[in-house]
């Protein structure tokens, strides 16, 4: 079974850390997944960083132009990633843009996640239909599981739909935004996670876009399996360096 | 083989709609809704009244004597440079407004480089009495300073792209964010046959009203509706999606899309995405740009900020791969020599950009009886420092 999919059947609350790979340093990766997993985090997304990256905001948008300053490139990520499985044994996920991948080869670069031990894909470019009439057999020859995202303009019917194609869980975007522009959720928001509660997914949910701290992740779970923390993490990593991400997550969970 | 976009929003292997799911309710209401929009009478009408009476419809179709005799061809000019605003981009922004006030959208915007789409944009808003806000480098902000102006005279409220390179490509990445921060209210008027279907298909119909009128000047002045040739020069497109529009069928029709060469192919300076791109996405597109071998998306350069882009419309990606077009690419010092050429012997002043398509009459001989229709995509008068700086006037 997926590493996802195990995860995904514990009974409690997940946190999910986004970070970008190549930030703040080229050598960073590894030190930033095991101190993330020791420090009881359940889940990592590991960001491929891309030139143009649309759905982000700020933070994210500067971790990754600083990441392709250091020199990162998707060959040099896998070649950082090559041993990552002898002591790690959390779900890794590598959220990117679709382009880079492209370059590198969609099958190759599924072959090759396969053999690192990547668990699943997240995809912000790349859209359901694209995905499912091109792209689903591949991925599925090398057992990864791509994240579908829904947001709150997104249609019941479609809702529906993400849910029935879905493996793993439905990546709930809280707002209507791109990473990172909010820091508390109000009614609009609470609205929303109920009524996606309300819809009896066979998918589980975890949220992400927004969360920032113990309140959020709080907030953002109490009706979902979880909660995805992107450019809060990026910020504290900016400002306090890899020896303090326990405190981090800490401040989180406990 | 059909060089119009099939039914998924493809052309050929090019196309489609790579976006963020946060866009998908946006874009699919624009794809179900545009061409019936489009097409309906009360649409048609308003449209075909504003071109005429605002923008000055039809531009004239110029048979540029002393420019044929030299060389010995017969050229004409289609002047979309006596549009309102300067450029052809006005057509398309004419009929994207229209678009948004039926969608019920109150809110505009739009990415611009050299600021004649954003000037463009503002315009159309102003006679709409619709809120305005024009995304544009802050490197582009600094070097096209009276256009900046323009579109604060019109009312648009200027934001500065500050993320990456700080130029075109940058401008639209906040554009879109922008849309994806606001999707309920917000239309999102893109400059040229770029991003997600239905945009480059939209903005091609819009532009065609330049083909649409060369066949019928043509057929008053040489008797046919067909040239031998249409040149136009390509940034992301969309004057040339234009004057081709109506070709594209005619098989006998040759076409030659001319690109920026900058400082020269090999440079490192360049904007000559047909040569140098390779299959890749941007901004929602699958088509050629210009990138590193692992996928980042690279600076473009050219003397001439509209054809400034990493990027060509899917269009253009399926015209080049299927060699339906001729791809020429020119490089600032033909394009300037070019364009002084066109003021000695015409006594028109255009636009940087347009230069690049004359330059062509220097790399490419034409028969004698061969009738040339060059699309004069716009006017000099933002291009001033330019000239005046590369001339030493
Ligand atoms: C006069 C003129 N011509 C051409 C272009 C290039 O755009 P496109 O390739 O979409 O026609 C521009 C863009 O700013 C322009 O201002």
């Amino acid at each position: 079974m997926n590493r996802i999919n195990k995860k995904l059947q514990e009974d409690k609350k997940l946190l999910s850390i986004y970070f970008t790979a190549g930030f703040p340093q080229l050598n960073s990766t590894v030190s930033i997944i095991e101190s993330l997993e020791n420090s009881g985090v359940d889940m990592i997304e590991i960001g491929l960083p891309f030139s143009d990256p649309l759905a982000d905001g700020p933070t994210i948008q500067e971790s990754s132009t600083k990441a392709l300053e250091n020199g990162m490139t998707t060959e040099i990520l896998f070649d950082q990633l090559k041993d990552i499985r002898k002591n790690v044994k959390i779900p890794l996920i590598i959220m990117g843009y679709f382009n880079p991948m492209m370059q590198y080869g969609i099958e190759n670069f599924c072959k090759k996640c396969k053999e690192i031990g990547i668990d699943g894909l997240i995809i912000p470019d790349l859209p359901v239909k694209e995905y499912s009439e091109n792209y689903k057999v591949i991925f599925e020859k090398y057992d990864l599981i791509n994240i579908f995202l829904i947001t709150p303009q997104t249609s019941q019917e479609r809702i529906y739909f993400i849910d029935k194609i879905s493996r793993g869980f439905v990546y709930m975007v809280s707002s209507a935004s791109v990473t990172g522009s909010q820091n508390t959720f109000g009614t609009v928001q609470k609205e929303y996670f109920e009524r996606i509660a309300a819809m009896n997914l066979k998918t589980p949910q975890i949220v992400g876009f927004g969360i920032s701290n113990s309140a959020t992740f709080k907030q953002a779970t109490d009706k979902t399996k979880g909660a995805i923390i992107g450019s809060a993490f990026i910020k504290h990593l900016n400002q306090n360096g890899i020896a303090k991400i326990n405190e981090f997550v800490t401040s989180i969970i406990d | 083989m059909s060089y119009f976009v099939d039914e998924n929003g493809y052309y050929g292997k090019f196309g489609g709609a790579f976006i963020p799911e946060m866009l998908y309710p946006n874009v699919e209401e624009l794809r179900v809704n545009y061409l019936k929009i489009m097409e309906s009478d009360s649409f048609q009408k308003e449209f075909k009244s504003l071109l005429k009476d605002y923008v000055g419809r039809p531009t004239p179709l110029y048979f540029a004597k002393r420019l044929s005799d030299k060389y010995n061809t017969k050229i004409y000019l289609k002047r979309e440079d006596l549009c309102h605003t300067g450029a052809h981009k006005v057509n398309n922004t004419i009929g994207q407004i229209l678009m948004a006030k039926r969608l019920g959208k109150k809110r505009i915007i739009a990415e611009t480089g050299a600021g004649q789409h954003g000037v463009a944009t503002a315009t159309v808003c102003a006679l709409m009495g619709m809120e305005c806000i024009v995304y544009m480098g802050e490197i582009d902000i600094a070097r096209q300073a009276p256009n900046v102006a323009r579109m604060k005279m019109l009312g648009a409220t200027v934001i500065p792209a500050l993320s990456g390179s700080k130029t075109l490509k940058d401008a639209t990445n906040e554009a879109i964010r922008d849309w994806i921060n606001n999707p309920v209210d917000t239309h999102y008027i893109i400059g040229s046959v770029v991003g997600p279907h239905p945009y480059p298909d939209m903005v091609a119909r819009f532009q065609s009203i330049i083909s649409e009128e060369i066949k019928k000047q043509l057929t008053e002045k040489e008797g046919k509706e067909n040239p031998d040739y249409v040149i136009a020069c390509v940034g992301g497109g969309s004057n040339a999606a234009g004057a081709f529009y109506h070709y594209l069928a005619e098989e006998n029709v040759g076409l030659i899309a001319v690109e920026a060469a900058g400082l020269g192919i090999d440079s490192g300076e360049s904007a000559a995405t047909s040569v140098l791109g390779n299959e890749g996405i941007i901004h929602g597109s699958k088509t050629l740009l210009m990138q590193t071998k692992d996928g980042q998306i690279t600076e473009p350069y050219s003397i001439s900020a509209g054809l400034d882009y990493p990027g060509v419309g899917p269009l253009h990606a399926h015209l080049s791969e299927s060699k339906r077009a001729e791809f020429i690419s020119v490089t600032d010092d033909e394009a300037m020599k070019a364009g002084i050429e066109l003021c000695e012997f015409e006594g028109i002043i255009p636009a940087i950009e347009s230069s690049h398509a004359l330059a062509v009459f220097n790399t490419k001989k034409f028969k004698k009886t061969d009738v040339v229709v060059l699309n004069l995509s716009g006017r000099g008068d933002k291009d001033l420092n330019t000239y005046i700086n590369y001339f030493k006037l």
